[in-house]
């Protein structure tokens, strides 16, 4: 049994593609292999809890966690994975800055979980709620319990580095697994702690290749409504897209496929709100003066919250909403 | 809403109009409400939302925007820009459920001191009456997930 | 929080005598500071009876020496006040200028409140927040830019040839360009100006010859600025000289073209419409530069193809059909923008009758009449050139002091009603009326001049004219003007018959000074007057460096003003030229190029066209010399590329956080 060094990656709360994405790094995942001994991944082997918990502290190299922090199993394992790690890397935008699980920090936690007790579909006619502990012969079981707000992994664990991106676009995955290799082969040197890895330095907009012009917005449109022209910059087809504010990496996917950035790959470096950065950047060009005119062009913009925080709501300033701080003591 | 809730309020005035505005009511003594803490900016268009989100999530109630009136800017047109950041920003905050009124734009020229000082008093009524925004650290009690929500009929 | 060495800082909280003190626990204050901002790094916590005194400023500077200071926090009056003297302070102790922060507790604080105790923890936030910003601050170097001796004068009246006068006397070069065929703006126009009664052109005249002759003056007329860039130091101007259609070089000035043009043209500008000039014409007759002008649009030859009287009878074939505009380009250090003003459009107040009732005159058309060389070799008389009036009405605030029109006083009406009052009576004997609100008659021998004729026997009537009419409704008034006014001293209404009556039009900004304004760079007040930098301090100078305002331009003014702001422009330009560089605030915004994405949300940003794209690059750059340092692209950048010196984000941030007390340590439970 060669001394490989250990790999370990966990998913919180996730939808799962960013374990989908390590695996379509294809033969990479090989690499992955031959250099670690993987000894905690969920989705791909049979470990338990209780096998992390008996392993040393700081003895797993590597871990790779995605997924945000909604639960206090999310915390405890977070927590624990943290011990049991020397480098911990918060993969993915739900670990990174909350991505869509992190949406739900608009409303009263509890709220959510009645709802789902209690859709239009659901046959609850007992109003049946979970509980956190119950009684068995067997004795006590528990399930987790839903924290008042979702949290990203930084907010409850110190992280090493961050891999941004939803998922992290898999060439990026794999340019990672190679620099890691190559640390393992005394070849290279890990960047300073703290480090956004697997991403660009610049933003979305220095990897597209449309024409930009400076920008004088009139209306804010929706994709739907519209013929796009392919080689203009979208912003200025009054399309609002992220890519100025959004983090490159991606190699502008999307707006190379005529959709517009949703921001996914998260603020640029530095960057202490990424949806400001929106707001503010938008706001600036808007080709209007009188408040009424402002106003008129800003109806464009449906859901100004979604479209600035769907991915950066746990990860900003304010975090979350008022409903899922100002809740009425229970 | 506590009693005796004391608003505390931080102020953004731009350095040739709204500073000068607050100055003169200063060099004047007019008084006015003590709850507003500005700071010093070049032009209203120096204006990053960013500061503002800083501001509330700090515990700041209001957030007070001022500068030169639109057409008077020193630097030509950069309140406009202030201005447009200012509508956007507003829709947003209502979006996280922060009222609105927390956050004001007030133009006021170099003379107006007596504007700014009534504006600015006339502002901490306002938040007073909106209560604290509190916006602190979640609370660390667990919600029983059991227990039916208190408030109002969860919707189907 | 960058692993940086920890700041060593200063606090100093001033008295201001009781100004402060008498509101403001400064001892408490200042020890607070000492203690509960110590882990921030505030060494040394000092209050004082006159921080902006010299001994107040010694102790700033030997702590900085004796102490190693590296940041220093001033809690007193408005940094509009001791912003520089606490910065020199601290350049002479030999730390950078720039690591100085100034609090406000006295126009913000002291002043302002009056609860001791809630006034003194206010203070505590502002110096808690000073503190936290001033470790954020780095030092800056002032930039110095080169300064081209060239100066660039916009406007050939009395203001800008003064300013022409100046800088050239000094032994500099002077553009004057100016819009019309000669300089002169309207004091050319006048007769007689006032307190002196000195005849208009006649002190004119002679500094109109020495601009048009000085060697170190080029003169551009019948021209206009089109095109500016740059910034102080390094303006880059496009000038059109405008086809005169008339060869320069080859022209006398014999006049023989003017004589032989057989087209005749209503001359609207100089003459006020009440004269006729031909279509080939010299504007008047001591105009500088002498060269004729054709006017394309009423030219024989220009709409039908015939006549060239003129190509056929001047003696040096100086006629030119073929000539086109001409676009010059120069470069010039320092601009001086004396453009002047418009008159009020007296049509406007359509009860005062001007353009429906003949015998109703503007100020501009009866300096017209008063002048021996106008249309009416200085005869007084009626719209039907021979009448002479028997009775004469001159209404002031015309458009003025008027909430429908212009709100401000136009300085110069009152004066000038006096001094037709006194005209009409000399030249023509008629009982005379003025029609007056306050009577404003401030400056050197104006008083004197208004006693003179009020000795001379003007009726002066108090009241805001109500209407000119010639609906008469007696007998006596048939073939009248009737002014109906409320006289507030007798405290009755009046209809005064009179046969003419003339209109005290007020001053205006020029119809375009908004976009040339926009196009040098500065702004207008709500007027329309061109801004000064400081309405008291700084009348001359603009907020753009290197452009500068004097004359009517800035706002109505006399003569004698126009001509001292004209002077006062030339000083300020001539302090620059001869310290051969300037230096600029280092505030500004920069571009990291590594950041920036070349999304381009900055560059329609900039009125000062200080951001530019480069297109090999795909990224954006700021221009340090014309970037104002506003802020507002470092506010917008959406990748967060753009930073600025002076108000960095992290600098507000760590206010933020110091005026919300964040910045202080946990107290113990």
């Amino acid at each position: 049994m060669t001394a490989k060094p250990k790999f370990a990656m966990y998913w919180a709360a996730s939808c799962g593609g960013c374990e989908i994405a390590v695996l379509n790094t294809h033969e990479k995942i090989l690499d992955v292999d031959a250099n670690f001994d993987v000894v905690f991944w969920p989705v791909a082997m049979d470990a338990k809890y209780k096998d992390v918990e008996a392993m040393e502290d700081g003895s797993i190299l590597l871990t790779l966690f995605n997924g945000g922090i909604r639960n206090d199993e999310n915390e405890h394992i977070a927590k624990l994975l943290r011990r049991k790690s020397k480098i911990l890397v918060a993969f993915g935008s739900c670990a990174n800055e909350g991505c869509i699980p992190g949406l739900a920090n608009l409303s009263d936690s509890r709220e959510i979980v009645h709802t789902a007790f209690n859709t239009i579909s659901t046959d609850n006619p007992n109003q049946i709620y979970p509980r956190t502990s119950f009684d068995v012969p067997e004795g006590e079981i528990h399930i987790p319990n839903i924290l008042p707000v979702l949290k990203t992994l930084d907010q409850v664990v110190d992280v090493d580095y961050y891999m941004p991106g939803c998922p992290p676009e898999s060439h990026q995955i794999a340019a990672v697994i190679d620099l890691v290799v190559q640390v393992l082969q005394g070849k290279a040197e890990l960047p300073p702690k703290g480090t956004v890895i697997g991403a660009g330095n610049s933003t979305v907009c220095d990897e597209c290749k449309r024409t930009r012009n400076v920008k004088v917005i009139k209306s804010f449109e929706r994709i739907y409504n519209m013929q796009i022209d392919p080689a203009l910059c979208l912003l200025e087809q009054g399309i609002p897209c992220n890519g100025p504010a959004t983090r490159s990496g991606c190699n502008a996917r999307c707006p190379t496929a005529g959709a517009q950035c949703i921001g996914c790959y998260g603020p640029a470096e530095g960057v202490v709100d990424y949806g400001a950065r929106l707001m503010t950047s938008f706001a600036s060009v808007i080709d209007a003066k009188e408040p009424e005119e402002i106003e008129n062009i800003l109806d464009g913009l449906v859901d100004p919250t979604g479209q600035f925080y769907r991915f950066n709501l746990a990860g900003s300033l304010l975090k979350a909403g008022v409903p899922a701080w100002k809740k009425e003591k229970v | 809403m506590t009693e005796n809730f004391e608003p505390t309020i931080i102020g953004f005035t731009c350095n040739w109009c709204s500073y000068r505005a607050a100055d003169l009511a200063g060099t004047a003594r007019m008084k006015y409400a003590p709850n507003v803490r500005l700071i010093r900016l070049m032009c209203s268009g120096r204006l990053d939302p960013t500061f503002v989100l800083r501001a509330l999530a700090s515990g700041a109630d209001g957030v007070m925007i001022t500068g030169c009136h639109p057409g008077e800017c020193h630097y030509i047109e950069q309140n406009y820009k202030a201005l447009r950041r200012y509508l956007l920003l507003k829709r947003v905050l209502k979006g996280m459920g922060i009222e609105p009124e927390r956050v004001k734009l007030v133009w006021a020229s170099a003379a107006e001191g007596a504007k700014f000082a009534s504006e600015t008093t006339a502002f901490v009524e306002e938040i007073r009456k909106l209560g604290p925004l509190n916006w602190g650290k979640p609370s660390d009690q667990l919600p029983i997930i059991s227990e039916p929500v208190q408030h109002e009929e969860v919707p189907a | 929080m960058s692993e940086k060495k920890q700041e060593r800082v200063g606090v100093y909280v001033c008295h201001c005598g009781t100004n402060i003190a008498g509101t403001v626990d400064v001892v408490g204050l200042a020890r607070w500071a000492g203690e509960k901002l110590k882990h921030l790094g505030v060494v040394v916590a000092r209050e004082y009876k006159f921080m902006c005194s010299s001994l107040g400023q010694e102790l700033i500077e030997k702590d900085i020496k004796e102490l190693g200071l590296t940041r220093v926090v001033v809690a007193a009056c408005s940094p509009h006040l001791h912003e520089k003297t606490f910065r020199t302070a601290a350049k002479n102790a030999g730390l950078n200028p720039y690591l100085v922060e100034l609090a406000s507790i006295r126009e913000q604080v002291s002043w302002v409140h009056t609860d001791k105790a809630v006034a003194t923890e206010k203070a505590k936030a502002v110096v808690a927040g000073a503190v936290s910003r001033v470790i954020e601050n780095v030092p800056l170097e002032e930039i110095k830019v080169p300064i081209n001796p060239d100066t660039l004068i916009v406007g050939g009246g009395i203001a800008g040839i003064q300013s022409a006068l100046e800088i050239a006397n000094a032994g500099f070069h002077v553009y004057l360009v100016e819009r019309e065929p000669s300089i002169g703006g309207h004091m050319a126009q006048f007769d007689k100006t006032f307190p002196t009664l000195d005849c208009s052109a006649c002190i004119l005249t002679p500094r109109m010859v020495e601009a048009g002759t000085h060697p170190n003056i080029t003169l551009m007329t019948w021209s206009e600025v089109v095109n500016v860039s740059g910034y102080v130091g390094s303006f880059h101007v496009t000038v059109k000289k405008k086809a005169r259609f008339v060869n320069e070089e080859l022209c006398t000035g014999c006049a023989i073209c003017q004589e032989k043009c057989p087209k005749k043209v209503i001359d609207d500008v100089f003459e006020a419409g009440l004269g006729y000039r031909k279509a080939i014409y010299i504007p008047f007759a001591q105009a500088v530069p002498k060269f004729p002008v054709m006017d394309k649009e009423n030219c024989t030859y220009f709409i039908k193809g015939t006549c060239k009287a003129c190509e056929k009878f001047c003696p040096t074939g100086a006629i030119d059909f073929n000539q086109q505009d001409q676009y010059v380009d120069l470069d010039v250090g320092n601009i001086i923008l004396a453009t002047g003003y418009d008159l009020f459009d007296a049509r406007r107040v359509s009860n005062y009758g001007y353009g429906r009732l003949p015998n109703v005159f503007t100020n501009l058309e009866f300096e017209r009449l008063s002048n021996a060389a106008g249309p009416t070799s200085g005869n007084i008389v009626l719209r039907d050139g021979k009448t002479t009036p028997k009775s004469v009405g001159i209404i002031h605030c015309v458009g003025s002091r008027d909430k429908n029109f212009n709100n401000y006083c136009s300085v110069i009406c009152c004066m000038q009603g006096l001094k037709f009052a006194h005209l009409v009576h000399e030249r023509t004997g008629a009982t005379v009326y003025n029609f007056y609100i306050d009577m404003r008659t401030a400056y050197k021998a104006y008083d004197e001049f208004y006693q003179r004729v009020l000795e001379e026997g003007t009726l002066f009537v108090r009241g805001k004219v109500a209407e000119v009419t010639d609906v008469a409704r007696s007998e006596h008034e048939k073939g009248k003007l009737i002014i109906q006014v409320e006289d507030t001293l007798a405290g009755k209404q009046r209809r005064i018959p009179v046969d003419m009556v003339i209109l005290s039009s007020g001053l205006q900004p020029r119809h375009d000074a908004k976009a040339v304004g926009k196009q040098f760079g500065i702004s207008c007040s709500t007027d329309g007057w061109f801004t000064e930098k400081h309405p008291k301090l700084d009348p001359v100078a603009t907020m753009t460096e290197g452009i500068y305002i004097a004359g009517c331009a800035q706002g109505p003014k006399d003569i004698p003003s126009s001509v001292a702001q004209g002077a006062a422009a030339s000083a300020r330009v001539l302090d620059k030229i001869l310290q051969k560089e300037v230096a600029l605030e280092p505030i500004k915004a920069s571009v990291d190029h590594d950041k920036c994405s070349g999304c381009r949300i900055c560059n329609g940003l900039c009125p000062f066209n200080a951001i530019a794209f480069i297109e090999d690059d795909q990224v954006s750059d700021i221009n340090p010399a014309l970037c104002q340092g506003c802020g507002t692209c470092v506010a917008a950048c959406p990748a967060g590329a753009i930073s600025g010196t002076g108000f960095s984000d992290e600098q507000i941030m760590a206010q933020i956080d110091g005026l919300l007390f964040l910045n202080l340590l946990p107290v113990e439970a």
